[in-house]
C-alpha cells in the first residue's frame, strides 16, 4: 500500500525548531549556508558542527537521520575531495610520487570543499527534516509575494506546489495499479537492456499522463466551482506569524556568524 | 417566495457546429425542493449540472439562481457561492493535503477574514460528521469519506443550493448510502436545496420530483411514484425502475391487484401482505 | 485448471509502522466452469484476493496451487499463468494507451510472441465477444470512444490472452443500468458459452443473485461463508451484520415470511417471488 509513503524527508516531531516560522527557517537556513562558506579553519568547522548539533538536539532529531542524508552524496564527496586533492597543483608540495602530485593547498582545498558541501547538505536537512512539505510551500510562496511586484507568480507557484503535493500518493497509487494490470496483460517491465525498458515504460506512461490531465481538468473545474479565482482578494486559513521564538532563532544564528568572524580575525 | 432555479428555454452546444447537447430545457426548482435528475451516461445531465452554477452559460435560454442570472459575468462568484458543487470523483475534487484546509479553500477564495474561519469550517464537517478527520490527510479517506468533505467544503461557503453532478457513481453500496443521507439530512434540517444528479433509480426514488434527461431534453418530470410507473419508457431511455416497482407489474399482470406505484421493499410488503397475510 | 488456496495471508508493508492484514488464511477451491461472484464490503480484501489469483501479489504466507502447481515457485513461469487467468482491474478502461483499438487489444497477444496472423485473430475474436465492431472501431483511438465502450476494449485486451478463468474487479462500477447489463450479458455468454471460469468481484447483490453459481462472502479480511446464491442469501440475519444486505427479493421475502405469509426461506430473484406470491394468490383468490 503506497498510500502510507511519508513526503519528502520531514521528521514529524513537535520541537522548537519544528515550531519556527517555515520563512524565517529558510532565510537562517541560507543564512547559514553564507556563514559555512565564511569558515576558514578547522576550528570554524568544529564551531559549525557544534552548533548543527545543539539544533538537531533542540529539533528532536536524531543526529544520525542528518547523517544519514549524507549516504547517499558519498561517491560526490570522495570525488570532490580527490579532486581537489590531485588537481590542484598550486602551493608547496607536500608528497610526490610518480605522477601523483599533492601540496598543502589541494589538500586544505579539498578538505574545506567537501566539508562545506557536508554542511550545505546537513543544514538544508535540518529545513526539510523540521518544516512539513506544506508549510515549506507556504514559506517560499511567502518569501517570494514581494515580486508579485514585477508580476512574478509567486500565489501560483504556492499553489502549484501544494496541489502537487496533493496528488503525489494519488498518481503513486494510480501508477501502482496501471502497472499491475499492463502485468496482467503479459508487460514485461523488468527484463531486457535499456531500450527495451524504456519502451516498456510507454503502456504505463501513457495512461498515466491521460489521467493526470484527466485529473487536472477535473481539479480546475472543482475549484472554480468553489469560486477560486487566483491570488486576488483571498484570504488564508493557515496564517503564517513570527513569534519570539523566530527572533531567538534570528539572534542564534547571528551569533554563530559573529562568532566565525571573530574566529576568522583571532586566528 | 420565487423558485430557487430557473432554467428557461436552454439550449447548450459544446462547440460552435457540433449538435447540441441540451435542447430547450425548462425546468423550475423551489427552495427546499430535493430535484433528481435522471439519465444514461451521454444524455446530458451533467451538462445541465454544470449550467446551474455558471461552470457553462447556455448558448440559449437562460438560466437563474437565487435571482441571479448566469450570463452576468459580474454576479459568477455570488451564484458559485449560492449553489454550490459536488463531483463525481472524489479525488479529483480535493485541493488540500489536510481535511479542514479543504474545507477552507472556498472560504479563502471568498476573502472570508481568518478568524472567522474555524468556527465556519468546524460546523460545516459537523454537519457532515467529520470533524474526527480535521487533521486527517484526504488520501486516507474512503470515497464516501472524501464527497463528506467535498460537502462541507461547500456548506462551509454557506450555500443555498447543492449541485450533485454524480456524486455516488463511483462509490461503492455503503458510500453511496451515506452521501445520500448526509444531503437529505441537509436538505430536511437545512432547507438547502438539492438537484441531486444520477443515474440510480434507488437514488431517484428518494426525492420529491424526478427529471428524467435523454438526448438532451426533458422526457418526463413528476414525482418518482409518477415517472416509474412508466417501466416500458424508462427502459428505453437506457434506465430502469426500482426492483420492486418491477415486481409490482409483473404480479399485476398475474392478476394480484397491487398498485403499480410501490417503490420500496417495506410497500411492497404492505401491499402483498393486504391481499396474503393470515387474518387473525 | 482448478485454483487452489491454502491458508493465505497477505500483510501489507509487513515489519513497518504501517503494517495491515489484507487477507488472513484464506483457503478456497476453485473449479473449471464455476461463476464465482466475491461479495463484501470495500476494505475486506476482496481485491487483495483476487490479484493473488494470477500472482500479481505473493502471500505473505500460505499458498496457492494452479492445476495442483505452486504459483509462486520457484520455477513457476508467471507470464504463461498470468495468460492463463486473465485479470480485469476496476475501470480498466483507465489503462488504454495505444493508437487505435486493435492495437491496444492487440498489446497482451503481442507479449506472447504470437504471429501476426494469430494476434489478429484474436483481436477480431475479443472485439466479437465484446460486441464491438471490428470494422467500425479497429483503426479508431481508443480515446475518442464512450466510457462504456472503452471499459469493452479494455476487457477486449484481456480476453485476447484467451484466458481460461476470467477475473473482473467490478466490471460495472461508474456505469448505467445500459451499460451494466451490456457487460454483465458479455459475462454471462463467456461463461456458458465460451467455458470461461468466471471470477466477479461485485457490490451489487442483485446482479449477483441473477449469475453467479456459488458466491464467496468476505470480512475484515477473511471468508466468513461460501456457498450457492440460495445458500447465502437465505441467511439475511448474518448479511446484515456485514453491512452487505441481500438482494431486495430476498429481504421482501423475509419480512414477508416475518408477517406470516408462509413462503419458502431461499427465495432471492424477482422471478422465484413472482411465481411463489402469485401461486399464492392463486389459492386465495376468489375466481
Amino acid at each position: 500500500m503506497l498510500k502510507n509513503i511519508t513526503m519528502g524527508q520531514y521528521y514529524p516531531v513537535d520541537s522548537f525548531v519544528h515550531r519556527l516560522d517555515p520563512r524565517i527557517k529558510i532565510v537562517l537556513t541560507i543564512a547559514f549556508i553564507v556563514a559555512v562558506f565564511m569558515v576558514h579553519s578547522l576550528v570554524g568547522y568544529a564551531i559549525v558542527l557544534g552548533f548543527v548539533y545543539l539544533t538537531s538536539r533542540m529539533a528532536n532529531i536524531p543526529f544520525r537521520m542528518l547523517t544519514k542524508g549524507l549516504k547517499p552524496l558519498r561517491f560526490i564527496l570522495v570525488l570532490t575531495f580527490l579532486l581537489n586533492l590531485f588537481f590542484s597543483t598550486e602551493g608547496t608540495t607536500l608528497i610526490r610520487l610518480g605522477f601523483i602530485h599533492i601540496t598543502h593547498q589541494g589538500l586544505s582545498q579539498a578538505v574545506h570543499y567537501s566539508l562545506r558541501l557536508m554542511f550545505l547538505v546537513v543544514g538544508t536537512s535540518l529545513l526539510t527534516l523540521t518544516t512539513s512539505p506544506i508549510m515549506l510551500s507556504d514559506g517560499i510562496e511567502m518569501l517570494l509575494s514581494p515580486l508579485k511586484r514585477f508580476h512574478f507568480p509567486a500565489h501560483e507557484l504556492g499553489m502549484m506546489m501544494s496541489i502537487a503535493l496533493r496528488f503525489i500518493p494519488t498518481l503513486l497509487e494510480e501508477t501502482d495499479k496501471i502497472q499491475k494490470a499492463q502485468m496482467a496483460r503479459g508487460a514485461d517491465f523488468e527484463s531486457g537492456n535499456l531500450l527495451q525498458r524504456a519502451k516498456a515504460m510507454v503502456p504505463l506512461l501513457v495512461p498515466l499522463f491521460v489521467s493526470a490531465f484527466r485529473r487536472a481538468g477535473d481539479l480546475a473545474m472543482a475549484m472554480e466551482a468553489r469560486c477560486y479565482h487566483g491570488g486576488e482578494h483571498r484570504t488564508r486559513l493557515r496564517v503564517l506569524k513570527i513569534t519570539q521564538k523566530d527572533f531567538i532563532a534570528c539572534a542564534a544564528m547571528a551569533g554563530l556568524i559573529l562568532l566565525i568572524v571573530v574566529e576568522g580575525i583571532i586566528l | 417566495m420565487d423558485e430557487r432555479i430557473k432554467v428557461d428555454q436552454v439550449s447548450f452546444t459544446y462547440e460552435e457546429g457540433a449538435d447540441p447537447a441540451l435542447t430547450s430545457i425548462d425546468m423550475k426548482v423551489q427552495p427546499g425542493e430535493f430535484v433528481a435528475v435522471l439519465g444514461h451516461n451521454g444524455s446530458g445531465k451533467s451538462t445541465l449540472a454544470k449550467l446551474l452554477n455558471a461552470l457553462y452559460i447556455p448558448t440559449e435560454g437562460a438560466v437563474i439562481v437565487c435571482g441571479l442570472d448566469t450570463r452576468d459575468e459580474s454576479r459568477v462568484w455570488d451564484i458559485r457561492q449560492q449553489a454550490g458543487m459536488i463531483f463525481q470523483n472524489p479525488d479529483n475534487q480535493i485541493v488540500a493535503t489536510v481535511v479542514k484546509e479543504d474545507v477552507a479553500f472556498g472560504l479563502e477564495n471568498l476573502g472570508v477574514p481568518t478568524e472567522d474561519m474555524p468556527a465556519r469550517i468546524e460546523s460545516a464537517l459537523a454537519a457532515v460528521r467529520m470533524n474526527e478527520f480535521a487533521d486527517s490527510a484526504p488520501h486516507m479517506l474512503s470515497g464516501g469519506q472524501k464527497q463528506r468533505v467535498a460537502i462541507a467544503g461547500i456548506l462551509a461557503m454557506e450555500p443555498s443550493v447543492i449541485i450533485a453532478d454524480e456524486a455516488t457513481a463511483m462509490l461503492d453500496p455503503s458510500g453511496r448510502k451515506e452521501v445520500l443521507d448526509t444531503v437529505r439530512r441537509l436538505n430536511r434540517q437545512k432547507g438547502i436545496t438539492v438537484v441531486w444528479i444520477t443515474h440510480f433509480m434507488e437514488e431517484a426514488a428518494q426525492a420529491d420530483r424526478v427529471v428524467v434527461v435523454n438526448q438532451g431534453r426533458i422526457a418526463r418530470m413528476g414525482s418518482p411514484r409518477e415517472v416509474f410507473q412508466h417501466i416500458d419508457e424508462m427502459r428505453d431511455l437506457h434506465l430502469d425502475v426500482p426492483h420492486m416497482t418491477a415486481l409490482a407489474a409483473e404480479l399485476r399482470k398475474g392478476g394480484m391487484p397491487i398498485p403499480q406505484d410501490v417503490l420500496t421493499v417495506e410497500e411492497m410488503a404492505q401491499e402483498v401482505c393486504k391481499l396474503l397475510c393470515p387474518s387473525d | 485448471m482448478p485454483i487452489r488456496l491454502n491458508n493465505v495471508t497477505h500483510t501489507y508493508s509487513e515489519g513497518s509502522a504501517f503494517q495491515a492484514t489484507a487477507i488472513r488464511g484464506v483457503n478456497l477451491t476453485i473449479e473449471d466452469g464455476e461463476f464465482i461472484a466475491v461479495i463484501g464490503h470495500t476494505g475486506s480484501g476482496k481485491s487483495t484476493l483476487v490479484q493473488h489469483l494470477n500472482g500479481l501479489l505473493k502471500p505473505t504466507d500460505g499458498q496457492i496451487l494452479i492445476d495442483g502447481e505452486d504459483l509462486n515457485g520457484e520455477k513457476t513461469d508467471r507470464r504463461r499463468i498470468r495468460q492463463k487467468v486473465g485479470l480485469v482491474f476496476q475501470y480498466p478502461e483507465y489503462q488504454l494507451f495505444e493508437e487505435t483499438v486493435a492495437k491496444d487489444i492487440a498489446f497482451g497477444p503481442k507479449n506472447l510472441g504470437l504471429s501476426d496472423e494469430e494476434i489478429d485473430q484474436r483481436v477480431r475474436r475479443a472485439m466479437a465477444h465484446v460486441h464491438l465492431d471490428y470494422d467500425k472501431y479497429a483503426e479508431r483511438s481508443p480515446f475518442e470512444l464512450s466510457g462504456g465502450q472503452m471499459r469493452r476494449v479494455a476487457i477486449a485486451g484481456v480476453l485476447a490472452m484467451e484466458p481460461k478463468v476470467l477475473i473482473l474487479d467490478e466490471p460495472t462500477a461508474g456505469l448505467d443500468p445500459k451499460g451494466r447489463d451490456r457487460i454483465l450479458s458479455m459475462v454471462r455468454d463467456l461463461h456458458a458459452q465460451g467455458g470461461v471460469t468466471v471470477i466477479m468481484v461485485s457490490h451489487s447483490m442483485d446482479d449477483v443473485a441473477r449469475l453467479a453459481t456459488r458466491l464467496i462472502v468476505m470480512s475484515k479480511g477473511e471468508v466468513v461463508a461460501t456457498g450457492t446464491p440460495r445458500e447465502i442469501f437465505r441467511q439475511v440475519e448474518m448479511m446484515e451484520k456485514i453491512h452487505l444486505g441481500v438482494p431486495e427479493a430476498a429481504k421482501l421475502c423475509a419480512v414477508l415470511r416475518e408477517k406470516g405469509i408462509d413462503l419458502p426461506d431461499d427465495l432471492y430473484t424477482p422471478d422465484q417471488l413472482r411465481e411463489a406470491l402469485l401461486a399464492k394468490w392463486k389459492e386465495v383468490s376468489p375466481c
